[in-house]
């Protein structure tokens, strides 16, 4: 085992796909010689070279356009946009574009591409630079949408996402490129589509996502002092979805918390829900609750931003009103 | 330029199939064989075939909404483009696309598409990519004077200057973007002005001269295979039909059309090749005949071809995964 932050294994995994196939390259504002605004492509530059470790101008909708050209004529671009919140500007290409393209062509045209997404709340960016914004690609058929939890996840998953030959949108969270995690010796892939027991309980299933898979941990930890025990779950993909594991867990414990940063309203925990209450709702012994953000904006004072976004606190109570 | 005779006579045979072939696609859309939306090409034949007789199979172009005449002029198959406008299984799309999304990535066509100015980043990373791979493959970006206002323009003409990208961007001014004619719509004339603030060549030619664009575009191609970085190409032209079949073009002067369409594009070239010798019009005439029975070829082709099967409807969405269907 190697211990690795969460960043750190990110760029782990760009380096190994690098290394291995010509064909990746690695584009975005400022992840050359700066190293990326939160540092995740780090010193890649000096060990690939510019060309294969691209800087581009501010201009979200011609880096994922150019993507999809890159893509769709030989190469496997792994495209940064800076701030998922910035996602906004690129959105026809994504939407509209590579979500489309195999589909409309009828299956003519290839787009093995990842576009990585920071996201999340926590360190008072305020309202642009704070959102979770996973529901808007997950809702588009032809994108597959990844969200690791912890460092072993984003190497494994990155890498295959790199090697996958689809669209995928891959989600980081902000919080998490500092966490410092165990992560195998061997740079292997883990496969889209795998949920993960994070922790096994059996009073009730936690479905958490990102960041607060973390949080849910937190509050799996002073619920057992409690004598609760519940089983924390990550999807680990958004889209495909492991539903043999999360139902299995369900089945279990009868009891389904969704616990997600995106804002509540439209979110891509109430499509989980729904999908829980049409497909498996006789095992269901409580209704099923969703936590998430507030819908508002999230705040920039820090009591105003811990109070808006989902904390151990809320998961705690929110188990403890269906048992 | 000194051009071959067997050049010559392919350019006029590509523009008189992509008369004829939306020609057709007219008359069928108003007997309601093709549904959906049609924007048809006609009139502005010169352009395509111009600039895409300069590439091989092996270039790419990015093309529009108005893709009929880039599809043909790259090389596209009549019968596989109408049996999709037919909405068959055995389109180039499987009838998953239709007119506005027809694409061939084997002759290297990225794709026609139903979004404006959307072909432009695209053919940056098209670009991009031949230059990765050390292949002297071009990209050909072709938008209208309405995608040159979209913000995806502005990114895309300044990232493959910095990069100096082997892509022509190739701007087919018909004077319309949809009902807004280019006055209403921007104010400067020439849209290959702009060209000077992305640090690259930008060239006006007028679009219905094939030989001109023929010319133009060979230049810009050439630098483009050399590594010297993109131009900007407009050609100005004129759409002859509505914006989409059954626009009543309301918002444009009968005398405007006629006027261009005193400058149609293809008796003017057929007198070029008659008056130098070139083609007698007889040859013309059996171009003309054959390109008129290819299209009814791929008339019947599509005819007789089968719907696409339902289940068809949830594959293609992903590579390795079928989405749910429904139970009927």
């Amino acid at each position: 085992m190697r211990i690795m932050t969460y960043a750190e294994a990110l760029r782990e995994a760009m380096r190994n796909e690098l290394k291995k196939d010509p064909r990746v390259f690695i584009m975005g504002e400022d992840v050359g010689r700066f190293g990326g605004c939160f540092g995740v492509t780090g010193n890649l530059v000096e060990e690939f070279g510019e060309d294969r470790v691209r800087d581009t101008p501010i201009s979200e909708e011609a880096i994922a356009g150019a993507a999809i050209g890159a893509a769709a004529t030989g190469m496997r671009p792994v495209a940064e946009i800076m701030f998922i919140d910035f996602v906004t500007v690129a959105m026809d290409q994504l939407v509209n574009q590579a979500a489309k393209m195999r589909y409309m062509f009828g299956g003519n045209i290839s787009l093995p591409m990842v576009v990585r997404l920071p996201e999340g709340g926590g360190i008072q960016a305020a309202a642009q630079h704070s959102q979770c914004l996973e529901a808007w690609l997950t809702h588009v058929p032809g994108i597959k949408v990844v969200y690791p939890s912890e460092p072993k996840d984003a190497l494994g998953l990155l890498i295959s996402s790199i090697r996958d030959d689809n669209p995928v949108a891959f989600i980081e969270h902000k919080m998490l490129y500092s966490v410092k995690g165990e992560v195998p010796d061997e740079n292997e892939p883990i496969p889209l589509g795998l949920a993960e027991v994070k922790r096994p309980g059996k009073n009730a299933t936690v479905i958490a996502t990102g960041y607060m898979v973390a949080k849910a941990l937190k509050a799996a930890d002073q619920l057992a002092k409690e004598g609760i025990e519940i089983e924390v779950v990550d999807p680990r993909t958004l889209f495909p979805l492991d539903k043999d594991t999360i139902y299995g867990s369900i089945k279990k414990t009868h009891k389904a918390v969704i616990v997600t940063e995106e804002a509540k309203r439209g979110g891509w925990g109430g499509e989980l829900a729904a999908q829980i209450a049409e497909e498996i709702f006789d095992y269901l012994d409580a209704q099923i609750v969703r936590i998430g953000a507030l819908n508002t904006p999230i705040p920039f004072a820090k009591n105003l931003e811990d109070y808006v976004i989902p904390s151990e606190v809320d998961i705690i109570n929110q188990v403890k009103s269906i048992l | 330029m000194n051009l071959s005779q067997e050049l010559l006579a392919s350019m006029y045979r590509k523009m008189m199939k992509i008369r004829k072939f939306e020609q057709r696609v007219s008359e069928l859309f108003a007997q309601g064989m093709v549904p959906g939306f049609v924007h048809l090409y006609i009139g502005e034949e010169a352009t395509a075939v111009g600039v895409c007789e300069n590439l091989k199979d092996t270039d790419y172009i990015t093309s529009t909404h108005r893709g009929h005449g880039h599809l043909i002029a790259k090389g596209g198959e009549l019968k596989y483009m109408m049996a999709e406008l037919f909405g068959r299984k055995t389109g180039y799309c499987k009838g998953k696309g239709g007119s506005m999304h027809i694409a061939d990535a084997k002759i290297g066509i990225l794709g026609a598409n139903g979004i404006v100015g959307a072909g432009l980043p695209i053919s940056v990373g098209s670009g991009l990519s031949a230059r990765m791979r050390g292949t002297d493959q071009v990209t050909v970006c072709f938008f209208g004077d309405g995608a040159s206002n979209q913000g995806t323009f502005h990114e895309a003409m300044n990232m493959a200057s910095i990069w100096r990208l082997p892509v022509i961007f190739v701007c087919e001014n018909n004077l319309y973007g949809i009902s807004m004619r280019q006055d209403r719509h921007q104010a400067i004339a020439d849209i290959s002005d702009r060209a000077q603030a992305y640090g690259f060549p930008g060239i006006t030619v007028d679009g219905n001269d094939v030989l001109a664009v023929y010319e133009v575009a060979h230049e810009a191609v050439k630098r483009a295979r050399e590594g010297a970085g993109p131009t900007l190409i407009e050609c100005k032209t004129y759409r002859w039909r509505g914006h989409f079949e059954g626009d009543p073009t309301t918002y444009r002067a009968k005398e405007e059309l006629e006027e261009w369409m005193a400058k149609d594009p293809i008796p003017r070239f057929a007198r070029y090749l008659e008056e130098n010798g070139y083609a007698s019009r007889k040859e013309l005439e059996e171009i003309e005949r054959s390109v008129e029975s290819e299209v009814q070829q791929a008339i019947d082709f599509a005819e007789k071809s089968d719907l696409p099967d339902e289940a068809d409807a949830v594959t293609d969405v992903y590579s390795d995964l079928v989405e749910e269907g429904r139970a009927r």
